[in-house]
C-alpha cells in the first residue's frame, strides 16, 4: 500500500451486526456480516461507483470510509495516512478532506436554518477564525458556482425544489474543498430531467475542482453515465470490479450479468 | 378490443392558498381488456392525481369534471361472480360513494409504489386480502374466503401461499409484498388495474420479476393496465400505448414504440435525452423546473424550458395535433 496517486487505500474492511440481536434474543452470537472483507484504491480524480441492491453493504461500506462508523477490521489509508486509526484533531483533519452527499434532499437539510447558516456551518467549525464577512462570500460564491441565486442564502430548505436542494447539499460538501466526495444515491431521488442536471452538475465539479468521487448507486444507468471503475457490490463484497464499459458492456460475473439483463431498457 | 376505460376531457380542480388549481386539465384516454397504456410524467405532472380520481380518491373539496366511461359488457377476470351493475356503461365521475365502493376493488383496482405503508403493519398478509374480499362478499364462509385468499396470492406467484396468509408485512421482503398487494388487488376480480409506480422501489432484479407478473396478469386475465411511472424504460417495457403528462396535460400520446422511438413534443424528446442510459453518452438535461401549477406560464405549459420555443407558444396551449393514425402531440412543431 501506498502509491502517491491513490487517494484512498481500502484493505480488507470488515462490518458486522448481531443478528435478531438484542436484549431479549435467545441463543444470539449470529452475526450478520454487513461488509465482508472489502479492497479496493481510489485513484486521484477517478469516479468509482459502488453497485449493488438494497441490503448488499454499499452504504455501510460509504459510512466506515467516512469514519461514520467504525469498522471490525481492515486497513484504511487516506492520502497515505491511516485513517482507522486517526482520532482526535488529526481525524478531524482527515475529515474536512472528505464530504458527502445524501440521497434524500428533503431529510438531509436542517429546516429551521437558512441556507446560508446550512451552507456555511461546515466553515464556522473547521475554520472558526473566518471574518464573517468572508465565510458568507464564501458561501455566497459556492452557491453560484451549483447554479444558484446568492439570494438564496436568507431562504429556508421547503423554499426549494428536489434539484434545488440537492445542488445546496452539495454546495455544503464542497465549501471545504474537500478532496474526496462521497455521493449516496444522490439523484435517485430527484426526477429524471433534474437528475441529469445534478449529474452533470457533479461532473462539472469533479474536473473543475479534481475531486475524488466514491458514487453508491443502485442505478446501473446512472453510474454509466459518471463512473471511471465500477464495483459490483453482492451480501459485502465486491463480485467484481473493472473499468465502468468493460464491466456494464461485457460483465464476467453471474450476478452482473443479471443485473445488466434486469435494466429496463428505455 | 372491448373498451374498459374511457375517459374524456377529464379535470381535478383543488382550492390552495394562492388560488384554484388544475393538476388534471382535460384529460383523454381509453384503455381496452388486455392492453397496458402508460402513463409518463415527472413529480407535479398530476399522474397520480389522475388515478385518484378515477378511483374515487380525492382529498376532500377536490372538483372533477369531464367524463371517466367505465366498461361495456362484463369481463372475466377473477373467480368473483359478477357484480349486479356489471356490464352497464357508468361514468365514475360524479358516482356516489356507495356505489363506488361497489366499484373499487370489483371493478377497478390500484397497487402504490410503496406497498409497506399501503399494507396495514398488524394484519396477516392473508386476512388484509379477506378484508378485500369480504367488503365486496359480506356472507361467504370462512373456508370460501380462506380459498379465493390463497387462490389470491398464487395467481400473484406467491410461493407456499398458505404459509406467507400467516405472516405480517414486515416479515415479507419487499418484492413478497408487492405480490400480496398485487394479490389483494386481484382478489374481487377487476377488470381494470391501476399500477401507480409499483416498480420504483424495488431493486432492479426484483422490478423485473413484478413486471413480468403483471404482463402474465394482463395476458392470463385479460386485465386493462393503466401503468403510472417517470420512468421510460420501464414503460418501454410494459406499454403498447403511452401518453406523457405535463403539468396537467397530455403532451403527446400513441404506440410506444413511436412516441419514444419518434418523439414528437420537445418535452419527450426531453425526457429521453435527460434519461441515463447503459452507454455512456452525453446526458443532456431539460433546464429549469417544472412549473408550480399557480404559476403556469399563459401559453404552453413547456414554453419556458423548451429550446425550440417560438414566439407563437407563449400565445396559448396549443391542441393535441396528429402526427401519424394514433400518434398525436401538442406542439406547433407537428
Amino acid at each position: 500500500m501506498g502509491t502517491a496517486e491513490n487517494l484512498l487505500e481500502v484493505r480488507g474492511l470488515k462490518k458486522s451486526y448481531a443478528r435478531g440481536g438484542g436484549v431479549f434474543a435467545e441463543g444470539g452470537g449470529v452475526r450478520f456480516a454487513a461488509v465482508d472483507g472489502v479492497s479496493f484504491d481510489l485513484a486521484r480524480g477517478e469516479t468509482l461507483a459502488i453497485v449493488g441492491e438494497s441490503g448488499c453493504g454499499k452504504t455501510t461500506l460509504a459510512r466506515m470510509v467516512l469514519r461514520l462508523i467504525e469498522a471490525d477490521a481492515g486497513e484504511m489509508r487516506f492520502a497515505g495516512e491511516d485513517l482507522r486509526a486517526a482520532g482526535g484533531e488529526k481525524l478531524r483533519a482527515l475529515r474536512r478532506r472528505m464530504q458527502m452527499v445524501f440521497q434524500d434532499p428533503f431529510a438531509s437539510l436542517n429546516p429551521r436554518m437558512r441556507i446560508g447558516e446550512i451552507v456555511g456551518e461546515p466553515l464556522a467549525i473547521h475554520e472558526a477564525r473566518l471574518a464573517s464577512g468572508e465565510r458568507r462570500e464564501r458561501v455566497a460564491a459556492m452557491l453560484g458556482r451549483v447554479g444558484l441565486e446568492a439570494d438564496a442564502m436568507r431562504r429556508y430548505a421547503h423554499e426549494f425544489s428536489g434539484g434545488q436542494r440537492q445542488r445546496i447539499g452539495i454546495a455544503r460538501a464542497l465549501i471545504l474543498r474537500p478532496q474526496l466526495v462521497v455521493a449516496d444515491e444522490p439523484v435517485s431521488a430527484l426526477d429524471v430531467s433534474v437528475g441529469a442536471q445534478v449529474l452533470l452538475l457533479l461532473q462539472e465539479l469533479q474536473s473543475e475542482l479534481g475531486l475524488t468521487y466514491l458514487f453508491i448507486s443502485h442505478s446501473l444507468p446512472v453510474v454509466a453515465q459518471i463512473a471511471t471503475r465500477v464495483a459490483v457490490m453482492r451480501a459485502g463484497r465486491f463480485v467484481e470490479v473493472g473499468a465502468a464499459e468493460q464491466v456494464l458492456a461485457r460483465p464476467e460475473h453471474a450476478y452482473t450479468k443479471e443485473l445488466v439483463a434486469a435494466v429496463p431498457a428505455g | 378490443m372491448q373498451q374498459l376505460l374511457d375517459v374524456r376531457g377529464l379535470t381535478v380542480e383543488l382550492a390552495t392558498a394562492a388560488g384554484v388549481v388544475r393538476p388534471v386539465d382535460g384529460v383523454s384516454l381509453r384503455i381496452a381488456a388486455g392492453e397496458t397504456v402508460g402513463l409518463v410524467g415527472e413529480s407535479g405532472s398530476g399522474k397520480t392525481m389522475l388515478a385518484l380520481a378515477l378511483m374515487g380518491l380525492l382529498p376532500t373539496g377536490a372538483r372533477v369534471g369531464g367524463e371517466a366511461w367505465l366498461g361495456g359488457e362484463a369481463g372475466a377476470a377473477g373467480g368473483a361472480s359478477p357484480a349486479p351493475t356489471e356490464g352497464v356503461r357508468r361514468n365514475l365521475v360524479g358516482m356516489g360513494e356507495r356505489e363506488l365502493r361497489g366499484v373499487r376493488g370489483r371493478e377497478v383496482a390500484m397497487i402504490f409504489q410503496e406497498p409497506m405503508t399501503s399494507l396495514n403493519p398488524v394484519l396477516r398478509a392473508g386476512e388484509q386480502i379477506a378484508e378485500a374480499i369480504r367488503a365486496h362478499e359480506p356472507g361467504l364462509p370462512r373456508a370460501e374466503v380462506r380459498r379465493r385468499v390463497i387462490a389470491a396470492l398464487e395467481r400473484a406467484a406467491v410461493p407456499e401461499a398458505g404459509e406467507r396468509a400467516r405472516q405480517y408485512p414486515h416479515q415479507l421482503s419487499g418484492g413478497l409484498r408487492q405480490r400480496v398487494m398485487i394479490a389483494m388487488a386481484l382478489a374481487c376480480g377487476p377488470r381494470l388495474l391501476i399500477a401507480d409506480e409499483p416498480t420504483t422501489a424495488l431493486d432492479v432484479t426484483v422490478q423485473r420479476q413484478i413486471l413480468d407478473l403483471l404482463d402474465e396478469l394482463r395476458r392470463g386475465l385479460g386485465l386493462g393496465m393503466l401503468f403510472i411511472t417517470h420512468d421510460l424504460g420501464v414503460v418501454a417495457r410494459v406499454a403498447e400505448r403511452v401518453a406523457v403528462l405535463y403539468a396537467g396535460r397530455i403532451v403527446e400520446e400513441g404506440p410506444a414504440r413511436e412516441v419514444l422511438g419518434r418523439p414528437r413534443h420537445p418535452y419527450t424528446q426531453g425526457l429521453l435525452a435527460a434519461s441515463p442510459r447503459m452507454e455512456r453518452g452525453k446526458l443532456e438535461p431539460i433546464p429549469g423546473t417544472v412549473p408550480r401549477l399557480t404559476a403556469l406560464p399563459p401559453g404552453c405549459a413547456f414554453e419556458p424550458r423548451c429550446s425550440q420555443r417560438r414566439a407563437e407558444c407563449a400565445a396559448g396551449m396549443p391542441e393535441l395535433r396528429a402526427v401519424t393514425g394514433e400518434h398525436a402531440a401538442r406542439c406547433v412543431l407537428v
